[in-house]
């Protein structure tokens, strides 16, 4: 390592990245909770369990082919290679990356491949067998999210990824290659399934707001490793874009509430935690990018335009169950093409937008790349949806969606309701038949012993 | 017998079963119910989808009463359960065949 300066290893760098991969990390369960609380009562454990399988399945896949497919090599500007399969060298004391271990870098990303499908999942609520889910996920990572995130994040001095290095269109923590990528393949999916059964006729409420809140809590936390760890080093970068995210989401929260206010009468605690999503997600691809005063005027209208933009199912007649299309794909978008306009050279990615005396240049950018992007995906998720429910199945029949997905896919229930006495802990509508009852149990076993 | 059934706003619960008690009524069954009646349920919005909840919590209570004693205890539920406004709900009297007290066997008068 002497006199390879470039090659040293910070140790501040690499613990902020590596907490960032941690805080990146929680943004999963924290998506699970934030879709839970949002679904009936009968569907919450699946929900959960979307979220939670595909942290268990891309860590797989990451480990495996989809690092080195991601970031190592290049092959015509979209894929890697399978240089770097198994992680092959990178425990060595030797690989680095910029300043920090070639491994944390692999943590911090896996985190980002592991979320980006898990967003998905709220489109397709209530109705999904959780097979063809598992199977979507595995083939979409690889299909999709590798070479998309190949395209837009693998950086080679012009021999890289088309988007990132050639096109350049800015995408600091993944407004395309996450939120754009992952809402495209959500309408893809919504399509293909259909409407849940009773949509728009039966009442299809959050059952628990708090869950919500305390997803969106724990996503907002985590973002700040989303965005700031994507700096990769602890400095001026990371500063700046922690600042950005925090006033973004902060500016998001009052422009959904404005405009919920406006249209029906009350601000409402859905339209706050969806509002800071919304938020969150329009300044991945931008916290780079504005200046903190550029960072309220993108917030604000994000969370306006998003608090619109959940109602276009309704008129369109697909049912994206959790909208991740009205917040994600329209975040996201609207968060990369601001780029266009509030991008200020003053800001680490060093851009002027339109509002900066910058040409359209860079808008034309963006719009390509997350164009590309949106198509790609939707294309090849609506295909593969297709062809899992085709063949292994993929929505649920009408008799176990109206059952619950709960019940038929995991055979648990969320909650026991007790009732309006249930203080006893006895279920009258459960029996326990394993371990089965000792059938010369002594006569004077207490009433409820066994419940 | 008299089968007294009531179905009265859920604040309510404790006002009425505090007058029954002082009444002399021993017991009672309380359920979780929901209505309506006259009184229209309320609009809840969740990020733009608009529900019109038409059921309205209330509670459910029972009791059995000597033949008597129907009029006034009915008169009892409805003082407590009164708040002069929409949805206050119902009360009304059923016959009541017969009744046996389970661990006892004790039938009818006794039961109660």
């Amino acid at each position: 390592m002497e006199g390879m300066t470039l090659m040293e290893i910070n140790a501040g760098d690499t613990a902020w990245v590596l907490v960032s991969a941690a805080l990146v990390f929680l943004m999963t369960p924290g998506l699970a909770f934030f879709y839970g609380g949002m679904v009936r009562v009968k569907s919450v454990l699946n929900m959960m369990m979307m979220s939670a399988i595909t942290i268990a399945v891309v860590t797989i896949l990451w480990v495996v082919v989809g690092f080195s497919l991601t970031f190592t090599g290049d092959n015509g500007h979209v894929i890697g290679d399978f240089s770097a399969a198994g992680l092959k060298g990178l425990i060595a004391p030797d690989a680095v990356s910029g300043t920090i271990p070639t491994l944390a870098f692999v943590a911090f990303q896996l985190m980002f491949a592991i979320i980006t499908p898990a967003l998905i999942s709220g489109a397709i609520a209530d109705r999904a067998t959780f097979r063809g889910w598992i199977a979507f996920v595995a083939g979409w990572t690889c299909l999709v999210y590798f070479p998309v995130a190949h395209s837009v994040w693998f950086l080679d001095d012009g021999k890289g990824g088309w988007i990132g290095d050639k096109l350049k269109a800015i995408d600091f923590a993944g407004g395309t290659a996450v939120h754009v990528n992952a809402g495209a393949a959500a309408l893809a999916l919504a399509l293909v399934l259909g409407r849940r059964v009773g949509w728009r006729k039966d009442p299809m409420r959050p059952h628990s707001l708090p869950l919500v809140i305390l997803g969106a809590g724990l996503l907002w936390f985590g973002w700040f490793g989303f965005n700031a760890g994507s700096a990769l080093s602890a400095g001026t970068t990371a500063a700046v874009t922690f600042v950005n995210t925090q006033v973004a989401t902060a500016a998001a929260v009052i422009g959904w509430l404005i405009v919920e206010r406006i249209r029906h009468g009350k601000a409402t605690t859905l339209g706050m935690a969806s509002g800071a999503v919304a938020g969150l997600v329009a300044i991945t691809p931008s916290c780079g990018a504005v200046t903190p005063v550029g960072a309220i005027i993108l917030g604000v209208l994000a969370g306006a335009i998003c608090a619109f933009a959940v109602s276009l199912k309704y008129k369109l007649g697909f049912d994206d169950s959790l909208d991740v299309v009205g917040v994600h794909l329209v975040g996201g978008l609207f968060g990369s093409l601001a780029i266009g306009f509030l991008g200020s050279a003053a800001a680490p990615s060093a851009v002027d937008g339109l509002f900066y005396g910058g040409g359209a240049g860079q808008l034309g950018r963006q719009a390509l790349a997350n164009l590309a992007v949106g198509v790609y995906s939707f294309v090849v998720a609506f295909g593969l949806g297709k062809l899992i429910d085709k063949t292994i199945g993929f929505r649920l029949t009408e008799d176990d969606e109206v059952t619950g997905v709960d019940q038929v896919e995991h055979a648990e229930t969320a909650y026991d309701f007790l009732g309006a006495s249930g203080l006893r802990g006895h279920n009258p509508l459960a029996r326990t038949t394993v371990p089965a009852p000792v059938e010369d149990a002594p006569a004077d076993t207490k009433e409820g012993a066994n419940a | 017998m008299k089968l007294i059934t009531a179905v009265v706003k859920p604040h309510k619960l404790e006002d009425v079963r505090a007058a029954l008690e002082t009444f002399g009524v021993t017991g009672m069954t309380v359920t979780e119910a929901s209505g309506y009646g006259r009184q229209k349920g309320h609009t809840e919005v969740y990020r733009g989808a608009e529900y019109e909840v038409d059921l309205v919590p209330k509670v459910r209570l029972e009791v059995v009463v000597e033949d008597g004693d129907g009029a006034d205890v009915v008169d009892v539920i409805v003082k407590a359960a009164q708040t002069g406004k929409i949805g206050d709900g119902k009360v009304w009297v059923t016959p009541v065949e017969s009744i046996v007290r389970v661990r006892t066997g004790e039938v009818d008068g006794d039961a109660l």
